[in-house]
């Protein structure tokens, strides 16, 4: 039995070994190519060690296209939405956990139906909104969608999660005169603390990615965010794959530093999506 | 019963209609901003989109009502059944190929072997790459001239492909790059669903001289029914419309068509044709495609999905 069960572990190691090799490979390609000189990244067959290694290709990805003006709008993006909807999500999260009022229940059930719309369907009436507020070409179509309650998602996965916290807590508060908006902010938030970071993890990946509604709202060039600036290396700058890898390297860094950073919220976040989904 | 018990009890019956009305003055502020946002981003679009989708749009002249006619356009559209055909084929391949290897992924690492973590994190991570960034890395990868694939092909002595510029390779290519970035969320959430089965079902049926297979048969399906439920249901909604910027950035729906997708159709008729009422109709039938294989799923989970505790 205990022979079986090695040899069992041998063989599975054997085959996540080669999978996980097909898995890094196109990272390493990546990176590989985002240092090789102009020119060297389009021998065949390719060179894996890159000689001699240039460093300077990320300096020249950043300032071939405008990247830090980019990289601005993608921070002003992520960190209002992030805040906004964050807060505002939990807001409605915890009333709907917690407080009684008429019509309550349609509400979050119609809250849930928003979870299997596709964000496309909507798309066309909210640009002519924004264009009726003469907001196209502004990053304001990018930022106030989520501050206003954030996704439904994030509302349903806030609500789960207080209706954990007990009972007691914001009785005794009541108790002692305390509102809705004084639980909200000094019993909710500081206990939610987990689910919160979920939230503004996942917000934040969203932002950072988001591509489809810059790509509608966004005609200046100032005014773009990164992933639309790293598209722009493909139409731009098609032969020099060097800089476009490099810039696809920089971009996936502070994913990475964040999700090692904070692992176990983007792990939680899926998880409480999947089983009490 | 305490006397603070008893007092707040008091307190209840006397201020009870008027505490009842607080909480709801409360309840409606907290929700204010959201509400806002689902009626002006959500619920009025949607409403906007069916009325748009009865009119012929160019966003300089007004909304000319047309009845049915986008409609009957839709039907008549060789394109709108290209796009739902290649819609279909992605979503059909990638989407069970993706639970499948993702459920093989997390059985495997439930197997409690070392290094689990590198593991986890090494399949879970592609997932995680900005999408843009991904598919100008999977553009460079399948470039036919100077790219890894054919370095790779040519290696072992086969010939080159054109990969993404292939009219009949194009969608399978793009099936691959969704088997390498959309494996890591449903693994992570197989791997919890498998974490919750308990070891003495396993101890059982090992006993009763199930072998592996059963076990993982009449077991493992059973019990993580309810995560394979959730992660289809969720995967041919992603499938639906995550596509788009992969398929934006590598090749706009070329070559000949041959990866339009369907919502790279409604993009380009809304935001490039400014066909906004077309686009719109063409939007709600999506919804409605969204709705019904939602339905579907809910039908027939009764029949396989398990839900520990009876039926619900």
């Amino acid at each position: 039995m205990l022979a079986r069960r090695r040899a069992l572990h041998v063989t599975l190691h054997v085959l996540l070994v080669l999978l996980s090799t097909i898995y890094v490979v196109p990272f390493l390609w990546m990176v590989s190519t985002s240092l090789k000189l102009s020119g060297r990244e389009i021998t065949f067959p390719p060179q894996w060690i890159p000689d001699p290694v240039v460093w300077g290709n990320y300096y020249r990805a950043v300032t071939v296209v405008p990247m830090f003006q980019f990289l601005r709008n993608t921070l002003v993006v992520t960190i209002t939405a992030t805040c906004c909807g964050v807060l505002t999500a939990s807001l409605a999260g915890y009333a709907f956990a917690r407080l009684r009022f008429p019509g309550r229940d349609k509400l979050f059930a119609m809250c849930l139906t928003a979870l299997m719309l596709p964000g496309i369907v909507t798309l066309i009436p909210e640009f002519l909104i924004f264009k009726q507020l003469t907001l196209l070409d502004t990053l304001w179509p990018l930022i106030i969608p989520w501050s206003l309650g954030g996704s439904a998602f994030a509302v349903f996965l806030f609500r789960q999660y207080a209706l954990t916290i007990p009972l007691d807590l914001d009785e005794a508060a009541r108790v002692d005169g305390a509102g809705a908006f004084r639980i909200w902010w000094s019993i909710m938030l500081p206990l939610a603390r987990p689910v919160l970071a979920t939230l503004a993890i996942l917000s934040v990946i969203y932002h950072w990615n988001e591509f489809l509604r810059p790509l509608v709202y966004i005609h200046t060039p100032s005014l773009r965010t990164l992933a639309i600036g790293l598209a722009l290396f493909k139409s731009e700058y098609l032969v020099e794959w060097n800089l476009m890898m490099a810039a696809a390297t920089l971009m996936l860094i502070p994913i990475l530093v964040l999700f090692f950073v904070a692992q176990r919220y983007f792990v939680q976040g899926i998880v409480m999506t999947g089983i009490k989904g | 019963m305490s006397a603070i018990a008893r007092s707040r009890a008091a307190t209840t019956v006397r201020r009870g209609s008027s505490l009842a009305r607080k909480q709801a003055v409360e309840g409606y502020l907290c929700i204010l901003p959201w509400l806002v946002g689902f009626v002006c981003f959500t619920l009025g679009p949607m409403v906007g989109a069916l009325a748009l989708s009865f009119t012929e749009y160019d966003i300089i002249t007004p909304p000319d009502f047309t009845g049915l006619a986008n409609l009957q356009r839709v039907f008549k559209d060789p394109l709108f059944y290209q796009s739902l055909g290649n819609t279909a084929y992605i979503s059909l391949l990638s989407v069970p190929l993706q639970q499948m290897l993702a459920l093989s992924l997390a059985m495997a690492l439930n197997e409690k072997l070392k290094g689990i973590a590198i593991y986890r994190t090494i399949f879970y991570l592609p997932s995680q790459m900005p999408l843009v960034a991904a598919a100008l890395l999977w553009l460079w990868i399948f470039n036919p001239d100077f790219g890894l694939a054919n370095a790779l092909l040519d290696k072992v002595g086969l010939p080159t492909l054109k990969w993404l510029f292939d009219v009949n390779l194009v969608k399978p290519s793009i099936v691959l790059i969704t088997l390498w970035g959309g494996i890591g969320t449903p693994m992570i959430v197989f791997l919890a669903g498998l974490q919750g089965v308990p070891e003495s079902l396993y101890e059982a049926a090992a006993i009763d001289g199930a072998g592996a297979w059963q076990r993982f048969r009449n077991v493992t399906v059973p019990m993580i029914s309810p995560v394979i439920f959730f992660n289809l249901i969720i995967g041919v909604i992603a499938s639906f419309q995550a596509y788009f910027t992969l398929v934006y950035t590598t090749t706009q729906g070329g070559p000949a068509n041959a990866s339009l997708i369907y919502i790279i159709y409604l993009f380009f008729k809304a935001f490039k044709d400014f066909e906004m009422g077309y686009a719109s109709a063409l939007a709600w039938l999506l919804f409605l495609v969204v709705l019904a294989l939602t339905g579907i799923q809910f039908y027939f989970a009764r029949r396989w999905v398990h839900y520990e505790g009876g039926a619900r």
